[in-house]
């Protein structure tokens, strides 16, 4: 019928009609759709597709590519997840909220034009606040409030930096970004905002922790990684990028050290992970962009159930600090044990999906002979299978037992993170259909010996030092300061005190100009008020009078 | 099943980490006897260098980030809400 199905559209669209159905039609619904727009994205083939001419620009809503392919399918895939594991909500406005965020995710990554890019950006931001402010918590709807400031401000970065583009190009098209002066580094902040490099990076680490149990599902896997795609499509080779990203991975790791907060751990460490895609756009080597590419692929459905199994406990305890969790492993030991496939996923452990895809972009810093990247990258790593894998674990499920006796999750969450649990080993083990499908012919093997043993080494002594420091390494109640401390705390103080140093001048001017006013209002009052002068009534025979007089005048003036 | 399982590793928890500490000397002898066939920085020639980096990494990163903690970035819980 269609010579063409935009999954985008399909979800969007799609999304309209879940607040018309109920009870199991709607369930039965929330688990076809997001079928049908995987189907959908599986049907697409390589092209270009719904391109149209709006004033004199033209748009393409659909340009199909590999790269393209890769990141739509992963997101068709955690759509899927995502909402078996949110099917037991009763809430329509999350659902539609989620469908829309990943319609508009989709609608990114294949805009072949830098305006429909922007148009579905903006409509990622403003849909997915609504996964946070769906929390009903103060904290959620002051930290929802910030995350869309923020992004909003990123837009009209990108926005700023589209139209320059523009002005310079004459081009629209959205391919590797020219450096034709600000445009470029409008255009990359903008991105560097969405794949929260820091200093831009802490809407991320706000947000995402006081967002609904499920929303941050959908949080974790479209944001960052539709600006990962961004980032690789536009800023390939761009140098500055495989520092930001080498920082980054470390970044995210030293602050997951302060986190106690689980999914604020598990957050700081999308930003770290993040970081290793970055880092190997900014390498910009066939190797380094197919890890970039396929880290991402993985890093969804990892720390997508990374954050479903933090979920379900915070679902089950109501507590998501690590100061008032441990001890559970006895009553949610599915949970604990398919958590842990994510954890041994992401710190890249053999047989599990992160060794097969962050070694690639390691392996791509070795190629290049970036040494000092590469001893960064590796440090990195120890940290994420410090945190995700052990601190955040064993305090949580092991340890001190908190007395908390929660029941294992509901069904519906079991199932959806077991299906990402088994896709995590099953490319693990057999990485070959996910190479398949990456941007370049895939010529790199994981599985050598040297890889093998430096990784094992490399976690199994982290986990020594891990245990032999277990006394200092648990969460405390506190917080720590970000870059957010900026518009939290240092932006309102300036203000208040810009306001507060004004306020001598504002009352001088402001006394003088009432002053001033007061005068010409008696004035005006003096002659126009009830009893003035202009105010009065004048006999007729007056008024005559002065008529004649001025009769007078004028005819004495015309004779003369 | 799983949950007997894990009331199983925790109940022999040392003879674990008896064969724990065995596969961690061999992870690294085997290190030292294989060669991995990448030569490209000086570190990768160094048998059980892995083992190393990832002690003193893990070790760095807790004290380094701690002691920012302590130093600059730790605030009490409620530092955000007046």
């Amino acid at each position: 019928m269609f010579e063409w199905l935009h999954p985008a559209f399909v979800l969007i669209l799609g999304a309209l009609i879940v607040p018309l159905l109920a009870g199991r039609m709607r369930q039965a619904y929330l688990l076809l759709l997001p079928v049908v727009s995987l189907l959908t994205i599986h049907s697409m083939s390589h092209g270009t597709f719904g391109t149209f001419q709006l004033l004199d620009m033209s748009l393409t809503l659909g340009r199909v590519d590999a790269l393209a392919m890769v990141f739509a399918y992963v997101f068709g895939i955690m759509l899927v997840i995502g909402s078996i594991y949110a099917l037991h909500l009763e809430e329509a406005l999350q659902h539609v909220a989620a469908f829309v965020y990943a319609g508009s995710a989709l609608g990114v990554v294949f805009a072949g034009d830098l305006v429909t890019l922007y148009v579905f950006w903006e409509a990622m931001a403003f849909s997915s606040v609504l996964l946070i402010w769906c929390r009903r918590e103060p904290e959620s709807w002051a930290a929802g409030w910030r995350y869309i400031l923020v992004h909003a401000a990123g837009g009209v970065i990108l926005l700023a930096g589209i139209v320059l583009y523009y002005a310079e190009t004459g081009s629209i098209v959205f391919d590797a970004i020219e450096n034709v002066g600000p445009a470029f580094y409008l255009i990359l902040v903008g991105f560097m905002i969405n794949a929260a490099v820091p200093p831009l990076h802490a809407w991320l680490s706000d947000a995402y922790p006081e967002a609904t149990v499920t929303g941050a599902i959908f949080l974790s896997a479209l944001t960052t990684k539709t600006a990962v795609y961004t980032l690789i499509r536009g800023y390939a080779g761009t140098e500055m990028l495989v520092w930001f990203g080498a920082v980054m991975a470390i970044y995210g790791v030293v602050y997951a050290v302060l986190a106690n907060d689980i999914r604020r751990l598990l957050a700081y460490h999308i930003i770290s992970q993040v970081g290793y895609m970055v880092a190997g756009v900014g390498m910009g080597t066939i190797l380094a962009l197919n890890g970039a590419a396929s880290h991402a692929f993985t890093h969804i459905l990892y720390k997508g159930l990374l954050f479903m199994g933090a979920g379900a406990v915070i679902y089950m305890t109501g507590r998501s600090k690590l100061t008032d969790l441990g001890g559970i492993y006895r009553y949610m030991p599915i949970t604990f044990v398919l958590y842990m496939i994510g954890g041994f996923s992401i710190s890249a452990f053999p047989l599990f999906s992160g060794f097969v895809s962050k070694t690639m972009v390691v392996e791509a810093a070795a190629a290049d002979g970036r040494g000092i990247i590469w001893l960064m990258l590796s440090f990195a790593s120890a940290g994420t299978f410090l945190h995700t894998g052990l601190k955040l674990p064993y305090f949580t499920f092991l340890g001190q037992d908190s007395g908390l006796r929660p029941r294992e999750a509901p069904a519906n969450m079991l199932i959806a993170m077991g299906l990402a649990a088994f896709l995590c080993i099953f490319i693990g083990v057999y990485p070959d259909p996910l190479y398949a499908i990456l941007p370049a012919p895939v010529d790199y093997h994981a599985y050598t010996v040297g890889h093998v043993l430096w990784e094992l080494q490399l976690l199994l002594f982290t986990g020594v030092g891990f245990f032999v420091l277990l006394k200092h390494v648990g969460g405390e109640r506190k917080i720590s300061l970000d870059t957010d401390w900026v518009y939290r705390r240092a932006a309102p103080v300036v203000i208040r005190g810009v306001v507060a140093a004004f306020r001598p001048v504002q009352t001088v001017v402001s006394g003088r100009t009432l002053l001033h006013m007061e005068r010409f209002i008696s004035r005006v009052f003096e002659y126009h008020g009830p009893d003035s002068i202009l105010a009065r009534t004048w006999p007729t025979g007056t008024t005559v009078f002065w008529v004649v007089v001025i009769l007078m005048l004028y005819l004495l003036f015309y004779y003369l | 099943m799983i949950g007997g399982l894990l009331e199983w590793m925790v109940e022999n928890r040392r003879t674990l980490r008896r064969i724990m500490y065995g596969v961690l000397a061999l992870l690294v002898v085997l290190d030292i006897l294989i060669p991995t066939g990448y030569g490209r920085f000086p570190w990768e020639g160094i048998g059980g260098f892995g083992a190393f980096y990832g002690f003193v990494s893990c070790v760095l990163i807790i004290v380094v980030s701690k002691a920012l903690g302590y130093a600059l970035l730790y605030r009490p819980e409620d530092y955000y809400d007046d």
